[in-house]
Parts: structure tokens; sequence; C-alpha cells
């Protein structure tokens, strides 16, 4: 992401899990990106731990899930379907890359950082939560209640 | 959080739409992607699946004629529906692919004298290996070497086994039409060469795709709790699961081997309704067995990939390989399969 060219700063702090330290002062979060690898249950019980930690003025459209991993089916263990009801839990958008692919990965990068932009105010006319409903709009229905 | 469900309606689309068409266009654009979406939201596990004691057809099946089926390693494969074949031609079938198969062995090899070239193939029908009245009968290919010494009316050594079979295959045999038959999952045993002979004489003759059949860590995870819910009389071996850690250099093996009796308690204290196996019963059983661990070994297992169970019923291995041990779980073992089978064939 720090490779896309972008008109203000941008800066990309990595946790592994939340909350952060309050210890140090750092500069207003625009967007948070949580990535939940399919193939690891650890990695999706770590993330609806951290979720707790959020604060509920984020899920305003500044909350994004990254599922990565769906390419290789026979490695995984976590449904698809588990996670889409998370990310419909939060009202949230969720994406699916393959993070190890670098094609992948570089139109992802391009994806996040406009969401970033509209998210931190940079894009005139659109704000955060405009640009929810409009995800939400045009995706499918919730997964089915089975 | 609720008022973003409640206008579903027009008020907040006519509120968006202005804005919507001008980002992502035309509508008719939009609701061809709904249309393909809806499509594309198969699906592929339902959280609720019975566990099958003992179907009514299988009481028709002598145990004594299915007991070659287990307690062998068979690999799976899944396979599209063939076209135009029918069981009365089995005589005919097993004539041409015993050519084939003698052809494909003759062509670039040395001729090495001494070598007993004559095969035999010999197809036939296992009867009452079907779920469903409307499932297709099971197919049995087997090859047998043919014996040179007389007398003549002593049988071969069987070297290589496969069957077709398709169990509560309703989903997919709805789909095709009649000069399709159905027979999504294949289990060979054998030698890897001769699969791949008899697995390219079908291609072409019924216009069908063979494609290995991988087992993925979530189903393993639900062939576990099943199986582990499983009544046994006694059981026959332990209960072992088997991850894989990523980790470079070499990925490490760790094994947990449970005594089933114990599996089976803790299985029961984590199920509630009878007769169904829930997604959430089958989360809860492994991150028993995930905490357990970790409490002893602190090592987060959640965070491998699962490769393999091993129960009293039937073990599994992510690659696709599978061994039957109890013969009144069969059908229920192979109903599971023929679901994985026909996900992947659509």
């Amino acid at each position: 992401m720090l490779k896309e060219d972008c008109a203000s700063e941008l800066r990309v702090h990595l946790a592994k899990s939340l909350p952060l330290p309050s210890s140090v002062t750092r500069p207003r979060i625009d967007l948070v990106v949580f990535v939940i690898n399919l193939h690891s249950k650890y990695s999706l019980q770590n993330v609806e731990e951290s979720l707790r930690h959020v604060d509920a003025s984020f899920f305003l459209g500044k909350v994004c899930f990254l599922a990565t991993g769906a390419g290789r089916d026979s490695h995984c263990s976590v449904h698809r379907n588990t996670v889409g009801k998370l990310a419909h839990t939060y009202r949230s958008p969720l994406l699916f890359c393959d993070l190890e692919v670098d094609t992948f990965r570089a139109s992802l990068a391009q994806r996040l950082v406009r969401m970033l932009q509209v998210c931190a105010g940079h894009v005139p006319g659109v704000s955060a939560l405009n640009l929810l409903s409009l995800l939400r709009s045009s995706e499918s229905p919730p997964p089915e209640e089975l | 959080m609720d008022r973003y469900d409640a206008p579903e309606s027009t008020p907040r689309q006519s509120a968006a739409s202005g804005l919507r068409d001008y980002f992502i266009g035309a509508t008719p654009l939009q609701k061809r992607l709904e249309s393909i979406r809806k499509q594309a939201s198969v699906l592929p596990t339902p959280p609720r699946r019975k566990i099958l004691q003992c179907s009514r057809l299988q009481e028709d099946v002598d145990p004594q004629k299915v007991a070659f089926l287990l307690h062998k390693q068979w690999t799976l494969y899944s396979l599209t529906p063939l076209y135009k074949f029918s069981y009365t031609n089995l005589k005919e079938y097993s004539r041409l692919l015993s050519a084939f198969i003698a052809a494909e062995k003759q062509k670039g090899l040395a001729v090495e004298v001494g070598d007993d070239f004559s095969i035999k193939v010999i197809f036939s029908a296992l009867l009452g290996m079907k779920g469903t009245e409307r499932d297709p009968e099971a197919l049995l290919v087997q090859i047998l070497s043919k014996s040179q010494l007389p007398p003549q009316n002593r049988e071969g050594k069987v070297l290589w086994t496969g069957w077709f079979c398709c169990i509560f295959g309703d989903s997919l045999l709805e789909t095709v039409s009649e000069d399709f038959t159905c027979l999504p999952l294949f289990l060979a045993n054998g030698a890897e060469s001769n699969t791949a002979i008899i697995g390219t004489w079908f291609q072409k003759t019924f216009d069908c795709y063979f494609s290995p059949l991988a087992i993925n860590a979530f189903n393993l995870s639900w062939m576990a709790a099943m199986w582990t819910a499983c009544k046994m009389d006694h059981y026959v071996a332990t209960t072992e699961f088997f991850w894989s850690v990523p980790c470079s250099p070499q990925s490490l093996d760790i094994s947990y081997a449970i005594h089933p009796e114990d599996a089976k308690a803790l299985w029961d204290s984590v199920h509630k309704t009878s007769g169904e196996v829930t997604q959430e019963e089958v989360d809860l059983f492994m991150d028993c067995l995930y905490s357990h661990f970790h409490r002893h070994f602190k090592i987060h297992l959640s965070a491998t990939r699962l490769v393999r169970v091993s129960t009293s019923v039937a073990s599994a291995h992510t690659d696709g390989k599978i061994k039957i041990l109890c013969h009144k779980y069969l059908i229920g073992v192979l109903a599971y399969l023929t679901e994985l089978a026909i996900f992947q064939i659509e």
C-alpha cells in the first residue's frame, strides 16, 4: 500500500491483536482492516477477540475485513460463510484476496488506498458512511440463516 | 445498529441511487451482477447433517460381499456424469477395457520375456450400495491377473480395484438428463499407473472427467465429529488427529491420540439435538481438543492445518485417501464423500 501514490501522507500500522497500547501517541486512525487467514482458525478467533476492543463509531464505514487464502481450498479450515456472517454481523465490507499473489496484492492495495482516502475525508462529496451504504447495497443478500 | 436493516426498501435506495448510478453505471448492469452473485452463492455446507446408521437398503447388502471394501486404502476422485453408459453392456466394457490395457502396457515398453501381460478385467454391479432408490447402482471394476497354470478356473490375483458409487446424490441427479449416469464418487486401490490407464479409457469412452478429490481441514473436522458420534459396540482403533505445522525449512507434524471412549464422552457432552450434527457442535468439539492441547503444550493447534483424522469408523487424509473400518457406517461415510465429490464437480 505504501507504494501507491497518494496526495497526503499514508501511514500503516500493523498489529497482531487489539487493543493497541495506549502509552504511545499516534495519529488519527482512519481505516481498520482485519486480516483473516482462512487456513487458520486461530486467526479468526484472534480477530473476533480484537473486534471487541474497537469503538462502535469505527463500524460506520471505517472497518473492513480481508479474507486471505481462499485460493488454496485444500488448506482452508475456516468456511467462507463463517467470515461472511462475521462481516454481516458487523455491517462491514468483506474483501477476498490471496495475499500471496503479487498481482492480487497490487490491486487490493489500490482499492484499500481509495477506501482510506474516502474514510479520511479526502474525497469531496463522499463520506465513509456513504461508501459503506454503497458497498452494502451492491452486495448479495446476507448468507441465509440455516 | 438495527436501523440499517429496516430500510431495505425504497427510501434508502432512492437516496443513494443517484450516487450509485454515477459510480457503478447503468442499473441493468447492476441487475446482471446481482443475478450472477445469487448463482455464485451456492451453499456448499449445510450446518446440520443427519448421521446415518443403517439405511433400509443397506440391510440387503451382505456384509460378506462388501467386506473387501473395508480395511483398504482408497484414493478418491470425483467424476462427472457418464454419457451413454449402460449396465447391460458390462461384458462388452470388460472386453474393451482389457484390450485397451493390454495395448497400453505394451506401448512404449520394452517387451520383457516371461512377463505376464495377460490380465482380465471384470465389470460388475455392486448391489445395494446406494442411499435412495434413485441412486444408480454402484459399479465395480477389477483387474485380475489371468492364471497361466491349469486349472483355468482358478481366480487370478486382484491387481487393482476401483469402484464408482453415488449415495444420496439427489442434488446432482436432478440436474442431468436421461442419457447420463451419475456416479460422482470414484475410489481406487492399486497401482497409480493402472488408475491412470483406466481413467483415460473412461474419459474417452464416456466423455467424463476425473479429478482428484482433496479433503480440506474444514471437512476433516466435520468427519471427525460425525465419526466420533457414531455408536460403536467396540472400538478397534484409537482416535487420532494429525496436524501439519507450516514452518521453514521443514514442516512439523503433530499427532494427538485420544482413547475413543473419551472422545465419545466429549462429543456427548457437546451434542445437543439428537439425529443432527450442527456447525457449532463441531466447532465446540474441536475447540475443546485445541484448548486441552494448548493448556499442556502451549501450542495453538487452531493455527495449524489438520491433515489426517483416524477413528474406529474410518480414517481420512487430506490428499483424498480414505480407509473405512466399519461396515455399519459404510453408507454414511460414502454419503458424505459423495456430497464432497458433487460439490467439486459443480
